[in-house]
């Protein structure tokens, strides 16, 4: 078994693309005309045949108050590995990205927290070497 | 005049009663190690979301209370008023106010100590 595809819920498909692939730097993996949504998808560049992450819309009900809950108490919906949490921190700020944790030393590694603009909160991780 | 003497000391008595219940309450909250826990962190870097804190709670000090335990940990804190909350964007953020702290170093005032004891 394996994890193939995992998703997030977005306000806006067309907005959350430019930011997932604009800003955050991900590939477009799939994009099909659902109605008048898309299965949108995107993937690592450094791992175009990894997990997919998919943009979904997020007109559904139940949407709202499940993100307005984990939000306010400044929850991550979804972890993206990176090389340097401090460096990522310093390139999105720079880019209006709005963090609700700076980076900060959780022993076995640094981790910060940013809004996606989507609706959204994402957990950055850098683990530290074994060997440090 | 004897009765507006009497309403003032019934105000005094009354302001007395507030303060000895709002220093039982500092006591009450610094009274337990995950608070004082709480509390060295926010002073360490302030304005902390509840998933910030059980974070640095968990992996750096090795707590494993659930997040139910510490969001009721931070009302006592919040109670106490050494804990203050602001909502930035759509989420809370937690400061430390070290006010109530004031008022027991004023009851108790910290002796000016020389160099040459």
């Amino acid at each position: 078994m394996r994890i193939n595809l995992t998703s997030i819920f977005v306000d806006d498909q067309r907005a959350a693309l430019a930011f997932y692939t604009e800003v955050l730097g991900f590939t477009k993996h799939h994009d099909v005309p659902i109605g008048d949504d898309a299965w949108l998808t995107v993937v690592s560049p450094d791992s175009p045949d990894g997990p997919e992450l998919l943009l979904e819309p997020s007109s559904h009900p139940a949407v709202k108050p499940y993100r307005d809950a984990l939000v306010a108490d400044g929850i991550p919906l979804a972890q993206f590995a990176v090389d340097d949490v401090e460096a990522e921190h310093r390139r999105l700020t720079e880019a209006g990205v709005v963090f609700t944790q700076p980076p900060t030393d959780v022993g076995v590694a640094t981790t910060a927290v940013f809004d996606d603009t989507c609706g959204n909160l994402i957990q950055l991780i850098a683990e530290k070497p074994a060997s440090s | 005049m004897v009765r507006r003497r009497r309403e003032l000391r019934h105000l005094i008595r009354k302001w007395i009663l507030a303060y000895a219940s709002f220093v039982a309450d500092v006591f009450r909250a610094l009274d337990d190690e995950t608070r004082r826990l709480i509390l060295d962190e926010l002073a360490a870097s302030d304005g902390q979301t509840l998933f910030e804190i059980c974070t640095r709670l968990t992996m750096r000090h090795g707590l494993n209370s659930t997040r139910q335990a510490i969001s009721q940990h931070l009302g006592v804190l919040e109670s106490a008023g050494l804990v203050v909350t602001e909502r930035r964007g759509r989420s809370k953020f937690h400061f430390f106010n070290s006010e109530p702290l004031i008022a027991i170093t004023q009851r108790w005032p910290i002796a000016e100590r020389g160099t040459n004891t």
